[in-house]
């Protein structure tokens, strides 16, 4: 089993590109919230590079994005800015509308999981927990 | 009144319903069913000793119209059909439009590009995500193309036209042009309830509230005289009850959200008998089945009521809760993805018994991607199927009479009607809102349904009971718009940017800051103007987020 820290995995939900449907987004930061961990919410529509700041800026272990219609087509962009800026360590899930063929590139852009609807409350809580402990555990030391 | 009168009450009405429907029926048809057995077009029941009848119920096209808004309901005229179509370049919709009027469609709808709803141009879009929920409508051109062929002085046109109605004001413009009087022109536009986008649809909120309110008001009063077959307003459960409203909060905010807009009316001196008449609704239609249908026969009656108490209508044309239905997205599965076709007919039944006017059946594919052509071809056939193999349109509000669709009708009333009483004691939607009293209850609402089907309390077939091994063959393949077509259709609106005259350009786009700027001037007609002066919607957007505010959700922990 992976160490566990006593600080609480600190965990950004958020939304990219051009949607606003955040039901999910808001429901998953709720379940994150009740598990214990840090949520660090935001609106929709953020920009990749104002994601990478938020992230840096928060700390986080795990970025979660939300999306229900294609913005997770711009998440391989985000991944490419979390390397240039040093934070690879951070973990990145993404929730929601992701057709096969797309979730296919995302894994191999470095996205963590996927999550499909039908996706369980246990299943999230505990996958993006494993996830932060490995990044708190791969994050640099100053 | 007495007994003898009550029982009167019922054969004088049920001679008025008679009367008039045999005047709108035309030439009624004799309809037997396999067995040989005559369909009526109604049935009530043969005494009323106690009056409830008519005060509950009544006949269909009278008071309080829970059976239904007009006399003939889907017996005398089906509801239109009316999918959501949005792909690609104006010319990918147009071809896709001419196939689904084909194969049955009566009406059409435009859904625009997710940039559209942002408020911005193609150009200012990374390209992977450009056109792949909807269609790129920035210029007059990109709607002309968008409509090439289509008769849109004959054919009711729905347009997912967020506030400003810039979609609207582009189509008016290709009418001009096209010679069609705007007299000819009748649809609605869908998506221009910013209350509702405010609280559970940011996707569309451009504008600040307040600004959004005026833009509203200007264009309802200038379509009103020059528009007068438009409907300006759909005021939207949807978004609600998407976000996690439950059926009967989403119905008693959407009518709190039209008191709000009838009394935004009033301030403008409009009179409730006739700005009434073009406010239409569009709800969500989820899979709860029985609730769906009270849901809708409770918001008529409490519609009819409520105009007439609190804005004195007595134009009958004025209390029809006109509607517009979207089988809900939410219900449909990723696995065993063709089991929504099943769910999606359940819903779509639920909207037809609750008598809606328009529908929108979801592809099954829809949790998957975006709607692929195959997926929406069966979403119309569905339709197409309950209305002629299975005859839900035969008899008028066929559960009406029902010991539990009546009881569940009164009690959804009670519980809507509550939903409305907390919204006046926050001072009307549009202070609720601003409070974030609305978003707080559904966000709430949302989370318990969530745990319902985390904890195996609702079942749902294939995702937390009944799982299988997943067949992916029976996905549909997803297409999406080659990135050359998007780089293409940048590329024309550069050339079209600088085909404008300059001049003409920036007296249009100064003319509509000016409106803007002025309380006396219509900004409604100033984009008209500034339409016709070549400005792209995205333009536009932007003079008047600069002069009214530029909308931010508002987030509720």
């Amino acid at each position: 089993m992976t160490e566990v820290s006593n600080t609480p995995a600190r965990v950004l939900v958020t939304k990219i590109g051009l949607d606003g449907h955040d039901r999910g987004s808001r429901i998953i930061a709720a379940y994150l919230r009740d598990a214990g961990m840090e949520v660090i919410y935001t609106n929709p529509w953020q920009k990749i590079d104002a994601v990478v700041t938020l992230a840096m800026e928060e700390d986080v272990d795990v970025i979660g994005i939300s999306s229900l219609a294609t913005d997770h087509l711009l998440v391989p962009k985000l991944m490419k800015a979390l390397t240039a800026e040093g934070l690879s360590h951070i973990r990145v899930v993404v929730g929601g509308i992701v057709p096969d063929e797309d979730e296919a590139d995302l894994l191999t852009a470095g996205v963590s999981e996927v999550f499909h609807p039908g996706a369980m409350r246990e299943e999230i809580v505990s996958s993006v927990e494993k996830f932060a402990a490995e990044a708190a555990s791969a994050r640099p030391q100053d | 009144m007495n007994k003898i009168d009550k029982a009167t009450a019922l054969e004088t009405n049920a001679a008025d319903w008679q009367q008039n429907y045999d005047k709108m029926i035309g030439q009624d048809k004799v309809i037997k069913n396999r067995s040989g057995i005559e369909v009526q077009p109604l049935y009530w029941p043969q005494v009323d000793a106690d009056g409830s009848y008519d005060e509950k119920l009544g006949f269909p096209g009278a008071d309080p119209m829970t059976r239904g808004i007009y006399p003939t309901m889907h017996r005398g005229r089906t509801w239109s059909q009316r999918q959501l179509i949005g792909l690609g370049r104006p010319a990918d919709f147009n071809e896709r439009i001419k196939s689904i009027l084909k194969s049955g469609a009566s009406a059409l709808s435009i859904i625009p590009c997710n940039s559209v709803y942002r408020g911005i141009d193609c150009d200012e879009v990374e390209p992977e995500i450009l056109g792949t929920c909807g269609t790129i409508l920035n210029t007059v051109e990109d709607m002309d193309i968008s409509l090439k062929d289509i008769p849109i002085g004959e054919l009711s046109i729905g347009l997912n036209d967020p506030n400003p109605f810039l979609m609207l004001a582009q189509m008016l413009i290709v009418a001009e042009n096209r010679g069609i009087p705007w007299t000819k022109i009748t649809g609605t536009s869908n998506q221009s309830d910013y209350i509702s986008h405010f609280v559970a649809n940011h996707m569309f909120y451009r504008l600040s509230l307040p600004g959004a309110r005026r833009v509203q008001m200007d264009t309802i009063t200038y379509l009103a005289e020059h528009v007068p077959n438009w409907n300006a307003l759909s005021i939207v459960g949807q978004h609600m009850q998407q976000a996690g409203a439950t059926p009967a909060q989403a119905m008693g905010l959407t009518l709190s959200t039209a008191i709000q807009y009838a009394h935004d009316c009033q301030a403008r001196g409009m009179d409730p008998d006739k700005f009434l008449e073009r406010f239409t609704f569009f709800f969500d239609i989820s899979i709860s089945f029985f609730e769906e249908v009270a849901k809708f026969r409770a918001g008529r009656r409490i519609w009819n009521n409520l105009v007439t108490e609190r804005f004195g209508v007595t134009n009958p044309r004025a209390k029809r809760f006109k509607f517009h239905g979207q089988t809900s997205g939410l219900d449909l599965t990723r696995q065993q993805p063709l089991n929504n076709i099943a769910r999606v007919t359940a819903q779509a039944m639920a909207g037809i018994l609750g008598g809606l006017q328009s529908m929108h059946t979801d592809g099954y594919d829809e949790v998957l991607s975006t709607p692929s052509e195959d997926s929406a071809k069966i979403a119309i056939s569905t339709q197409n199927i309950l209305k002629h193999e299975a005859h839900l349109c035969d008899v008028v509000d066929p559960l009406g009479g029902s010991y539990y669709v009546e009881s569940l009708t009164d009690a959804m009333e009670e519980e809507i009607l509550k939903v409305i009483a907390q919204i006046d004691d926050q001072g009307g939607m549009y202070k609720a809102v601003e409070s974030g009293f609305v978003q707080e209850m559904i966000g709430a609402s949302a989370l318990e349904y969530q745990d319902q089907i985390d904890n195996g309390e609702q079942i749902i077939v294939g995702v937390n009971a009944y799982q299988e091994e997943e067949d992916a063959s029976a996905r549909p393949v997803l297409k999406r718009p080659p990135q050359s077509h998007m780089e293409a259709q940048i590329e024309r609106l550069k050339e079209v940017k600088a085909a404008r005259d300059p001049a003409v350009l920036a007296k249009g786009l100064q003319d509509l800051r000016n409106a803007a700027q002025s309380e006396d001037v219509n900004v409604f007609e100033a984009e008209l103007n500034a339409v016709r002066a070549g400005a792209t919607q995205g333009e536009i957007i932007a003079v008047l987020r600069e002069e009214l505010g530029f909308g931010q959700p508002l987030v509720v922990a």
